[in-house]
């Protein structure tokens, strides 16, 4: 498909005996919001950490803008344009959310050692550009507050935010989201789905997110991947994906079934 | 804690904050340049020896207080820089030429001992960083005809263009300037994208590289600088002591420089010259002392490494910022008078995090 | 012939050191804190044997019970004193923490007169006998080591596999507040372990004490068995042994097949090439972050 941003074919992941992931395929198109859904253990995190390079496929292709995805090593996946964030949130604790942006603009440094070494003008202005690009990201998401704070003392939620503030800050073309919404109370949920549309329409930029939630992923997804036990059970329309009897049955077992048909 | 209300992002990137920072650090900046008129020429060579220990302390700082790579074997680069350089001058090499050589060839050391950093971490590095370290000290005590083996090298004075560097002053001034800009340069490598390219790998080495951070890159670079400036030290710790032995640079050394920055206040460049400061002092404290003690206590050859031990224990448990975080707290007590209350700075009850998943 | 015998010497010489790596991998498994004070805590091991058996004239077989209960209880204090106030703070500080206590154990005995500055030998009965097996000329010393050191395995394989100290060990090593909520006492497990690797200390002190002599310096041998434990995998037990044996035999062969000079660097040459070969030792665990 000529407008598929990402594209996984096949894409299998074995741990000795067990499949983590068997046989994976679907592509995402450019702007949209993708979801995969799932019960836990079905694999959708480790698609993610093999997209990020982090584990290297038994099986399968993966091709993100035209480009191999598998030539690729796993610090180089960032300045290709593919920015995650992490189930268990992995921000750099002894820093602050400010620092922890910076941190994320790193594929857009321009300076050489040299010029760090001397702080020339060059490095400086390279300095001030980060800053100006991490303050957009800041204002975006209202972290303005939490700006010089050490990550190690925020809540949560908060942490939640900088680490999809992170995530951005990389400017990314696929934005992949960890279950953004969980550990999240219903307001900051809310805020969640309504940063999620903005990220779509405002900044242009390709979602691929995992999520529990079913309200969220009703409300801002534009297609859904079920998967089960490593492998894809459905794709669709969240409306369809969750009406789908293979997928019910996978979160529900088969009774739910026959309290249907009754 | 000053309240600084900013209206441009340069005002986050200078080095000096506000005014006060600025009048305190020029403050000192004439005393350490009047410090031959001020100080006798004892107090003055052991300024220059904490310049010197100042330097290696940068670059041990910067490799395990940043990078959080744990450097075992410290010593081995301080030696590698003080025999090539002592090798170099004493073939008529310039001194400047010699010194540049010196930490090259040290930085290239720190390369080698940085490979296995790519590939381990935590323990499994810092006994890899102490068996280089033992393997440089034994390749410097066999390799007479280089080294001098274990009788050891003289030096001489540094010298530029026929001028010698013989007086205690004219030494401690070239001191000073090398950690001046052994110092700015730090700072300017931390506050650009290479300095929080070593802070993220510290604290996540799996976020680092999903941010675009290439780990091998940036772990050898630091160990190449942390080495280069341990190689210029010892450049400086040679003409110093005029006398180059292999058991100068003992698994011991390596040792008392991670004590030093972890005093001094790790993760802060101020710590490394107030561990430097406290490396040099502690035999001055240990003698002054010695009069208070009841003579089999004092005259007893371990009274120094107990009481460095203990201070370090002390430390630790008390004050795990350092020396540098206690003058910290000290200064920010007088900013906040009457107002300072001691939980500013508690530190939350922290469990035992596995660092091997780290 | 006298392969056998240089393989012999390097064997009983590595028990030494699987004994002290030993240690070592105790308390790692069960805090991850690597204690760089083990060799130190042999030196006081073997001085307090020697303190009982040449200076008090106590039978040898209990100025070793003395050494080793007043190791283990020291073990336990240092633990509740110095370590379990800096439960949380980074390794780093714990080893610097640890590095500490060794240069304050190694200067008080310094400063202790008369003894301190002085190197002693432990006259056991059997320090020069020797038995002749086969034309093969075997040092009492070096049997006794080796059978000691396969007892004491036997035993600690014993706690650990029939008791629930091992498990408790091992979860309080990976998660320490999952580890309290699990109503593990994980205070008072860390005292166990390091009682017990003080214990195993002073029994290594006073195996080593007839083949060397007994001065405060004898903990340097203690850095020799950090690449022992590196070898065979810092949170395995018997890869501790096992380490050990190779450091050991490495390091003897080195000694006579080799130039002057590498039997110092065999042990941390051997590590190199372990850590390049096999990053996580013989024994290591691969543990990988699950993000």
């Amino acid at each position: 498909m000529s407008d598929a941003l990402f594209e996984a074919e096949g894409l299998s992941l074995h741990f000795g005996g067990v499949k983590a992931v068997n046989g994976v395929g679907f592509s995402v198109r450019k702007g949209e919001i993708f979801t995969l859904i799932g019960p836990n253990g079905a694999g959708k995190t480790t698609v993610f950490n093999l997209i990020s390079r982090i584990y290297q496929p038994s099986a399968g292709t993966m091709r993100f803008d035209g480009q191999d995805l598998l030539a690729v090593a796993p610090h180089r996946v960032a300045s290709l344009g593919i920015a995650r964030t992490f189930q268990n949130i992995e921000l750099f604790e002894n820093a602050t959310v400010l620092a922890n942006l910076l941190i994320g603009r790193h594929t857009h440094r321009t300076t050489t050692f040299a010029q760090e070494l001397l702080f020339t003008p060059a490095a400086r202005a390279g300095e001030r550009m980060f800053r100006y690009r991490v303050e957009q990201v800041i204002e975006f998401l209202d972290l303005a507050l939490y700006r010089d704070t050490m990550v190690a003392g925020l809540p949560y939620g908060v942490r939640k935010v900088v680490e999809l503030a992170r995530a951005l800050a990389i400017g990314p073309k696929l934005l992949l989201l960890d279950e953004p919404s969980s550990g999240l109370n219903v307001e900051e949920t809310e805020g969640m789905a309504f940063w999620m549309t903005d990220i779509k329409h405002d900044l242009g930029i390709t979602v691929l997110m995992v999520e529990h939630d079913m309200s969220l992923v009703g409300r801002v997804s534009d297609r859904v991947l079920a998967m089960n036990q490593g492998e894809v059970i459905a794709l669709g329309t969240p409306a369809e994906v969750q009406s789908h009897p293979a997928v019910i049955e996978a979160y529900l077992g088969t009774a739910a079934m026959a309290v249907e048909a009754a | 804690m000053r309240f600084i209300f900013k209206t441009h992002y340069d005002q986050d990137l200078v080095l000096f904050k506000h005014a006060g920072a600025r009048w305190s650090y020029g403050a000192l900046a004439l005393i350490l340049l009047l410090a031959p008129w001020l100080l006798s020429e004892y107090l003055l060579s052991q300024l220059a020896f904490i310049c010197i220990y100042g330097i290696i302390g940068l670059g041990l700082m910067l490799l395990s207080g940043y990078t959080g790579q744990v450097s075992l074997g410290h010593a081995a680069f301080l030696a590698v820089g003080a025999y090539t350089h002592a090798l170099l001058v004493g073939a008529g090499w310039p001194f400047v030429l010699s010194l540049a050589v010196a930490g090259t060839l040290s930085a290239a050391a720190g390369v080698i001992v940085g490979l296995p950093a790519l590939r381990v971490k935590g323990i499994y590095l810092a006994i890899a960083t102490m068996a280089f370290g033992f393997i440089v000290e034994e390749i410097l005590a066999r390799w007479e005809s280089v080294t001098g083996g274990n009788s050891g090298k003289q030096v001489g004075p540094p010298e530029f263009f026929g001028y010698k560097l013989v007086s205690t002053a004219e030494f401690y001034y070239l001191c000073l300037v090398i950690a001046v800009l052994a110092t700015l340069g730090v700072l300017n490598l931390l506050r650009s994208p290479t300095g929080r390219a070593w802070v993220a790998i510290r604290d996540s080495e799996v976020s680092a590289q999903s941010m675009g951070i290439s780990l091998a890159r940036y772990k050898t670079i630091a160990f190449a600088v942390s080495a280069f400036l341990a190689g210029i030290a010892g450049a400086l710790y040679a003409h110093k002591l005029r006398f180059l032995s292999p058991d100068q640079f003992t698994i011991i050394q390596s040792i008392e420089l991670l004590l030093m920055i972890v005093i001094g206040g790790l993760g802060s460049v101020h710590g490394a010259f107030f561990g430097a400061a406290f490396l040099i002092s502690l035999p001055q404290a240990i003698v002054w002392l010695r009069d208070y003690l009841p003579d089999s206590v004092a005259n007893a050859t371990g009274l120094q490494p107990t009481v460095f031990g203990l201070i370090l224990i002390v430390f630790i448990l008390y004050e795990p910022f350092g020396i540098y975080g206690r003058w910290f707290k000290l200064r920010t007590y007088f900013q906040l008078f009457p107002f300072y209350r001691r939980g500013l700075f508690r530190r939350q009850r922290a469990f035992q995090k596995s660092e091997r998943l780290k | 012939m006298q392969l056998l015998q240089i393989l012999l010497s390097g064997i009983a010489q590595g028990c030494i050191y699987g004994l002290i790596a030993l240690g070592f991998v105790l308390i790692y498994k069960a805090t991850e804190t690597v204690n760089f004070a083990q060799g130190e805590l042999m030196m006081l091991g073997a001085f307090i044997g020697l303190l009982a058996f040449a200076g008090w004239g106590w039978p040898l077989a209990a100025a070793v019970l003395l050494a080793v209960v007043v190791m283990a209880l020291a073990g336990v204090a240092v633990e509740r004193a110095v370590l379990r106030p800096i439960l949380g703070q980074p390794a780093f500080a714990i080893v610097m923490v640890t590095i500490g206590l060794g240069f304050v154990a190694r200067g008080a005995v310094t400063m202790v007169p008369n003894v301190g500055t002085e190197t002693f030998a432990l006259e056991v009965p059997y320090r020069f006998s020797t038995v002749n097996a086969g034309g093969v000329v075997i040092g009492v010393a070096q049997i006794v080591v080796i059978a000691v050191t396969a007892l004491l395995c036997a035993v600690l394989y014993a706690l650990f596999r029939y008791t629930r100290i091992g498990v408790a060990m091992q979860a309080s090593s990976q998660n320490q507040l999952a580890a309290y909520y699990m109503g593990i006492p994980v205070k008072r497990l860390n005292g166990i372990v390091w009682g017990l690797s003080a214990a195993v200390a002073a029994v290594a002190g006073l195996l080593l004490a007839p083949i060397t002599f007994v001065h405060v310096n004898m903990g340097f041998i203690g850095l020799k068995a950090f690449p022992a434990a590196v070898v065979g995998g810092f949170g395995s037990l018997p890869g501790a042994i096992v380490g050990g044996l190779v450091i050991g035999l490495a390091e003897s062969l080195a000694g006579f097949y080799l130039p002057e000079g590498f039997k110092d660097i065999a042990p941390y040459v051997v590590v190199l090439v372990m850590l390049w070969l096999k990053p996580n030792g013989l024994f290591g665990e691969t543990a990988r972050k699950k993000v």
